[in-house]
């Protein structure tokens, strides 16, 4: 085996300028694949991450039917016992209980409809990093007064720090939720329908305001292993079957997700027509290869060479040139791929606004994630082997005299 | 009871209107340690009765038999092993593999048919030596001159220890000393060894050392002089 292996490491260098242009073709093919496969996979990632951040967690407990018909009437009673119960099953990382409905917000002339959340300041911060997006004011507090609002809100509003709005709802069965509230603090989002529609509130607050004490809308849930989605599901299907429903983002973000499944198909499909360029390019170069040597083979098999040996040379040539195509390809993306993780390209002009009005941030985040890296490479592989069948099909069909005649 | 036995050989090719018969009824019998000359006008169907004895191309009709074993009947595989272990080659271009040494090349055959590793070197610088190639080992082909190269490819040949030899016009591209020094190394083998060499040749300088001349003339034996 260590002879055919010489033979074939020796048969690449032969014509290096050709080996070389093989080898860069399948570089610049595994280039190509990576750099693109990472930016559109680190978008779907980063598109369900803050969507799970922002709203939903990777999994939502909610009480019975409360996904079908939003109501505070649906809303789970969220006790000690309850709370302990969803921290202590495995993999689950943190939790944030939220109280959401509806509300009118109301200042001066100015009058809007709006999303009420009701939260845990510190749970919040830690999943979705609100406190972050603060520009103006103070972050939430527990069991302080006082409301934090986006910023396009306020600029509707015409609010500022310290402008009291006024609130004006409906509670837990039916009662009327009317309230006046401190303006402390303005955060910004990206997303428009995030900066103009939301409130936030601390959850005591939210719970006195719709007569709800100790009801949730939802426990969102977050993850030390965001792989071991649907066993923690289950695992937390089984607390209180009879008055609590389970959801994984998944069945939440359905849109979402069928968007990624869209995106993904036209992806692979572009990446499908890449593998056929290099699939040729790499299939140019061994028909090349295998015509330049039929009077070699046939001399070869003439002097006693089973056919299949020969054969293994040609498919070590064609792995070995597919190996180092792929492993520089690999190297060339990778400072790209590692840059692009840790600073994702902005977007800016019309094609961020595009973006924003998905209710996502302008930024093209590349994913690095071992796995896709490998099935490329594996792919380009077997592309090579396919392409290998050619020289096989002449070896083995190869008639001795005419190709030592040069036939 | 000779090494090689042809039998009526005949090969007819119908690609074209009217049949080509580039051997109608050859019989030859070559006996062990002969040095013979296969000759005749180009066309005449010298390489190709050549090619039936080596086992590379089928005869239309008629058997070819080698140490007793009729080649003809045998299959691919079986084919190309019983080449390996019984007949060596000397082709018209020499035909060495380009990315091995001279050495290598010579050691090739011997790797194929599996022997031991430090033996086939020994036995593969041995037979250079014994072709007067001691200082060109480590060369490849394309370092080599064409006499050089046809030597590696007789001591290619010999590597196996074939019953025969078979060479292709080995001298068609060699100059008249390369062509003296390639007949005494062979007949040299020839003595020695009791190797026996068949050649194709229409080269006056290999005739007249051959000491048994077969002329074929439109597929026949014509003449078979000893």
């Amino acid at each position: 085996m260590k002879e055919y292996f010489k033979i074939a490491w020796r048969n690449l260098w032969r014509n290096r300028r050709r080996t070389f242009i093989t080898i860069a073709s399948v570089l610049f093919a595994i280039f190509l694949v990576l750099i693109m496969r990472s930016m559109q996979i680190g978008t779907y990632d980063y598109m369900v991450e803050s969507a799970v951040r922002n709203s939903t967690g990777y999994i939502q407990v909610h009480g019975k039917g409360y996904w079908e018909d939003k109501s505070l009437d649906n809303s789970l009673i969220y006790n000690e016992e309850l709370e302990e119960k969803i921290r202590n099953t495995p993999n689950v990382s943190s939790i944030v209980p939220r109280l959401e409905s509806f509300a009118l917000v109301s200042y001066g002339v100015q009058t809007k409809g709006i999303a009420v959340i009701g939260t845990v300041a510190d749970l919040e911060d830690k999943a979705s990093g609100l406190q972050n997006r603060l520009v103006k004011g103070n972050y939430l507090s527990e069991n302080q007064k006082g409301v934090l609002i986006p910023e396009g809100l306020a600029d509707y509003l015409k609010v500022d720090i310290g402008d009291s709005i006024v609130l004006l709802g409906q509670g837990y069965h039916g009662v009327t939720a009317a309230s006046l509230s401190e303006v402390t603090g303005i955060v910004r989002f990206l997303q428009p329908d995030m900066n103009n529609q939301l409130l936030y509130m601390d959850l005591q607050q939210a719970q006195e305001f719709y007569a709800a004490p100790g009801h949730l809308t939802s426990v969102s849930i977050m993850l030390e292993n965001p792989g071991r989605l649907y066993q923690t599901t289950k695992s937390l299907s089984d607390i209180d079957p009879d008055n609590l429903e389970v959801m994984t983002w998944k069945e939440m973000l359905v849109e979402l997700l069928q968007y990624i499944e869209g995106d993904n198909i036209s992806g692979l499909f572009m990446l499908g027509i890449l593998y056929v360029v290099v699939g040729f390019g790499i299939l140019g170069t061994i028909l090349m290869m295998t015509m330049e040597r039929r009077k070699e083979f046939g001399i070869m098999v003439a002097v006693g060479m089973k056919r299949y040996k020969l054969s293994l040379i040609i498919l070590i040539e064609s792995v070995v040139i597919g190996i180092l195509g792929v492993l520089a390809g690999i190297l060339l993306s990778m400072p790209f791929i590692v840059y692009f993780y840790h600073h994702p390209i902005q977007l800016t002009g019309e094609w961020a606004e595009a973006v924003m009005e998905y209710n996502m941030e302008p930024i093209l985040p590349f994913a690095m994630e071992p796995g896709f890296i490998l099935n490329q490479g594996i792919v380009v592989l077997i592309i090579t082997l396919l392409a290998s069948i050619y020289p096989f099909l002449v070896i083995s069909r190869l008639k001795v005299v005419n190709a030592i005649k040069g036939k | 009871m000779g090494i090689i036995i042809t039998k009526d050989l005949r090969k007819i090719y119908s690609e074209t209107k009217v049949p080509v018969y580039a051997l109608n009824g050859v019989s030859v019998t070559i006996e062990e340690g002969e040095f013979t000359s296969i000759v005749g006008p180009s066309g005449s169907g010298k390489t190709t009765l050549l090619n039936m004895i080596g086992g590379l191309d089928n005869p239309t009709e008629g058997e070819v038999h080698i140490n007793g074993v009729n080649v003809t009947t045998l299959p691919s595989g079986k084919l190309i092993d019983f080449r390996l272990h019984h007949i060596g080659f000397v082709f018209q271009s020499y035909n060495l593999i380009p990315v091995l040494t001279a050495r290598e090349n010579v050691e090739f055959i011997m790797q194929l048919q599996g022997v031991p590793k430090k033996e086939r070197a020994a036995r593969a610088i041995e037979l250079l030596e014994s072709v007067g190639l001691s200082d060109k080992i480590d060369n490849r082909p394309g370092d080599m001159s064409g006499g050089q190269q046809q030597r590696v490819s007789v001591a290619r040949a010999l590597a196996s220890k074939p019953r025969f030899i078979l060479a292709d016009e080995p001298t068609a591209n060699l100059d008249s000393k390369s062509t003296a020094e390639l007949l005494d190394i062979m007949l040299k083998m020839n003595e020695k060894h009791k190797t026996t060499f068949i050649f194709s040749t229409h080269d006056q300088r290999v005739m007249e050392r051959a000491r048994r001349i077969i002329t074929i003339e439109d597929g026949v034996v014509a003449k078979d002089e000893f």
